[in-house]
């Protein structure tokens, strides 16, 4: 007896192979393993406005980069501009630039951000350098005392910086920190007080999401670098987290907006909230560029025909199961998973009802054809061509009753019917309407399982946007091919068997 | 309760159809050979060859234009059987029992007009009853005139004899009666009835029909355990005798006594049925796995009814 160790090594290796890849789609490209899930994301408007003063202009605005965002669809309106997006080192940029403008101008960037629930920055491997900073003599002394307060009560650089904003910050705030006040801005005093310790620092300029806001602004906040991370700071409120709904719009320590060759230049900033498909956001996430083996980047159409194409492996997972492990017998191996695919076009009910009106119809018919004494092919043929007109004859009919629902019924395969038709005579002749019904229940019945399997919501979602699903089911049929246990009906067969003890 | 629990079962040693099909058909009936036990005319050839006795061959048909011929074919016999060469499950088996003048009877007195007969053939050769529908050829047989010692425990039909012939040892046998259910048939699932046999001697053990344990025959009410199979040495060998000819270890011969011939192969069968258990109250698995487990290469047909004689004898025995 040969060893069947390479048979459970390969169906074990389909089986986490095909979890695997499932996993993975679900948690590298976002696609959702729950059907029809939602997703916030957030389109933001900023409107950059200055006047021009008939010379060359270019303007540079800075682009969102934020971790905990991710950019979906960014476009700019911008008309007679010259448009460029650089990636530089104060970050991404769009720049704008006209030879000659006269005065208002307006230019439009719009983007739609995803929330990716990140909130903790990438790790840098360097610490940024940190430039000395120098105090004018009145503020040096100040400066050292307020530091040497903060030191005194912290343990690390985080803490420190945590010590130093609250001295800045607090309610009734000591006389050195009133005095430096008078000459900084909070934020610029605790970055400069920081670099004293060299201590990375730097401004960032973030947006507050509220749904449907208008002319709204970018707010300075604070990073402190520390053991590899930036560390957000809100100096204005005390708080050392971040908010959920807060953008960073700029985050390199250079200006939001430079603009040469105009003035009172400005940016404002509206947002609506939106909510989408998590799917068809992971979709138009993913990089058609590159190499990945997705169904997708197919035109609508033939994706359409494989979301069909892809659902026959559960409804022949659905067989196997039925007739190996329970033993149901059917008319035809794999006619219920058709006559099932027909039933999702027709819905459940008109498909049973379309269905045995067809085979009942065409039984008659081939009845009589069996009195004809024709050769089996021109018989089947004959059969096919009956049922279409049957077929004909009921959407006629239903169309002049009105009844919608009959006219779905050409969705059912007419060779497979006519066969159906072909089996289930031979049968009535040669066994009797008995076996004719149990095969054909059996058929029906299996043919409902597989409809329920497969028009699930939770099946069809599965097995078009986790491929990996396709090699699991196929582990499961191979491990059911080796079953060699007692069908379920077995068990009742053999029933006497077990009963008497001798 | 509708169903045995699996470990009672098992415990009895009940073959399942999973196990059938992966740890015996498949392992020991190879492929190439299935043509000799799925072509009923290629078994007849190679049975004659191997001296076992099987019905007369009348003719065959292999064309449509030769349906004509059949009257002629036919016009000495007083009865004759119509059956595909590929036919499975006794599927397309036309059993003509009386010829007068022309007009032909089936056992239960039904008539057969020659069209009728004509358009049977023609479904035989179009691949009606054939597996996957390939086309077929006709055999036209001899009526078997079957032995009287089953008179009364067989309706309307020839009763025939399986055995289940593992590694050319006979393991599990069967008398299957026909009935006015299964319309002179002898398949179980038609409702013939099965009587389990004792392989030592041929006896009567339990019977069965539609899977359920009967005692009487349901027409003619006779006790189908008082059965005695004559001739049952000789039909012992002929079984075991049918592993060489056709090379297939997990084997269903089925078998009729002939009042002249004695005991005639009918058809081998590379996919023989579970319903055996049932006729015998015994499952088939604790016999396979003693012949699995004898070593060294096979001996000669008498050494191993002798064999099957002495071990099967008593069902109650593993």
């Amino acid at each position: 007896m040969q060893t069947r160790t390479p048979f459970y090594a390969l169906v074990a290796a389909l089986i986490i192979l095909g979890i695997g890849a499932s996993i993975y789609r679900g948690i590298e490209h976002d696609v959702p393993f729950v059907p029809g899930e939602q997703l916030k994301s957030w389109s933001i408007d900023a409107k950059v406005s200055f006047r021009a003063k008939g010379e060359p202009v270019e303007v540079s605005f800075s682009l969102p980069s934020d971790p905990a965002f991710e950019i979906l669809v960014e476009n700019t309106t911008s008309p007679g501009y010259g448009l460029s997006i650089q990636d530089t080192d104060q970050g991404r940029r769009a720049v704008w630039s006209v030879r000659e403008a006269y005065g208002n101008q307006q230019l439009y960037y719009k983007v739609t951000l995803i929330p990716t629930g990140l909130q903790r920055n990438p790790t840098e491997q360097e610490a940024p350098k940190v430039r000395p900073v120098s105090w004018p003599d009145t503020e040096a002394d100040v400066a050292q005392q307020v530091l040497a307060d903060a030191w005194e009560r912290s343990a690390n650089n985080l803490s420190f910086a945590n010590q130093l904003m609250q001295l800045i910050s607090e309610q009734n705030r000591s006389q050195n920190i009133s005095l430096l006040l008078s000459n900084y801005s909070p934020n610029s005093l605790f970055i400069k007080l920081l670099k004293e310790q060299k201590i990375p620092a730097r401004i960032v300029h973030g947006l507050h999401l509220e749904d449907q806001r208008r002319r709204q602004q970018l707010e300075p906040y604070v990073e402190v670098f520390s053991q590899g991370h930036w560390h957000f700071f809100d100096v204005k409120r005390n708080k050392q987290t971040r908010p959920n709904d807060l953008l960073l719009w700029e985050r390199e320590d250079s200006s939001v907006l430079d603009v040469v060759g105009g003035s009172k230049s400005q940016v404002n900033f509206s947002m609506l909230q939106e909510s989408r498909s998590a799917l068809s956001t992971a979709i138009d996430m993913m990089d058609p560029k590159s190499f990945d083996f997705s169904l997708y980047q197919l035109p609508l159409e033939e994706q359409s025909l494989f979301k069909g194409i892809l659902l026959i492996p559960i409804g022949v997972l659905v067989v196997v199961f039925l007739r190996v492990i329970i033993g149901i017998k059917t008319s035809g191996t794999f006619m219920p998973v058709l006559i099932a695919l027909a039933f999702i076009q027709t819905s459940l009910v008109t498909g049973l009802v379309g269905f045995l009106l067809i085979v009942a119809c065409g039984l008659m018919i081939r009845s009589y054809l069996s009195h004809l004494n024709l050769l089996l092919i021109s018989r089947i043929s004959a059969v096919i061509i009956v049922v279409i007109g049957i077929i004909g004859v009921f959407t006629l009919l239903s169309y002049k009753f009105g009844l919608s629902e009959g006219l779905t019924i050409t969705f059912f395969p007419m060779i497979i019917l006519a066969w159906t038709i072909e089996r289930m005579s031979i049968l009535w002749e040669e066994e009797g309407v008995k076996e004719v019904v149990v095969q054909g229940g059996g058929s029906l019945f299996v043919a409902t399982i597989a409809y329920l399997a497969m028009s699930s919501v939770w099946v069809q979602h599965w097995v078009f946007n986790f491929l990996g699903m396709h090699a699991v089911i196929l582990g499961l049929v191979l491990l059911m091919g080796q079953y060699t246990g007692y069908r379920l009906l077995e068990l009742k067969r053999f029933k006497p068997l077990a009963g008497d003890k001798q | 309760m509708m169903f045995a629990h699996p470990t009672a079962l098992r415990q009895k040693g009940v073959l399942s159809m999973n196990k059938r099909n992966i740890d015996y058909i498949a392992r020991y009936n190879a492929r190439k050979y299935y043509q000799r036990v799925d072509d009923k005319l290629t078994t007849k050839q190679l049975a004659l060859e191997h001296n076992i006795a099987v019905p007369e061959l009348i003719g065959i048909i292999a064309e449509q234009h030769q349906i004509a011929d059949i009257p002629v074919i036919i016009s000495q016999q007083s009865g004759f059987v119509i059956k595909p060469a590929k036919g499975s499950g006794g599927k397309g088996i036309l059993v003509i029992t009386n010829v007068d003048q022309g007009r032909y009877f089936k056992a239960s007195g039904d008539e057969i007009t020659g069209n009728e007969i004509a358009r049977h053939v023609s479904n035989i050769l179009s691949g009606l009853f054939s597996l996957g529908g390939k086309p077929d050829v006709a055999i036209i047989e001899g009526l078997i005139l079957f032995d009287p010692v089953f008179d009364g425990y067989s309706h309307e039909g020839v009763p025939d004899i399986r055995l289940i012939v593992f590694k050319g040892y006979p393991i599990m046998g069967m008398l299957r009666l026909s009935t006015h259910a299964s319309d002179g048939k002898a398949n179980l699932h038609q409702g013939a009835v099965g009587v389990g046999l004792n392989i030592t001697n041929g006896k009567g053990l339990h019977a069965v029909q539609f899977d359920k344990p009967i005692e009487h025959h349901p027409d003619t009410g006779k006790n189908l355990i008082d059965i005695q199979v004559p001739d049952w040495d000789q039909l012992l060998h002929t079984a075991s005798m049918a592993y060489e000819m056709a090379n297939m270890g997990y084997l269903g011969t089925d078998m009729v006594l002939d009042r002249e011939k004695g005991p005639l192969l009918l058809e081998l069968n590379a996919r023989p049925g579970l319903a055996i258990q049932i006729a015998n109250a015994q499952g088939l698995l604790p016999r396979l796995r003693l012949i699995e487990q004898l070593k060294g290469p096979t001996p000669p047909v008498a050494q191993r009814v002798d064999y099957a004689k002495k071990h099967f004898s008593n069902y109650a025995d593993f």
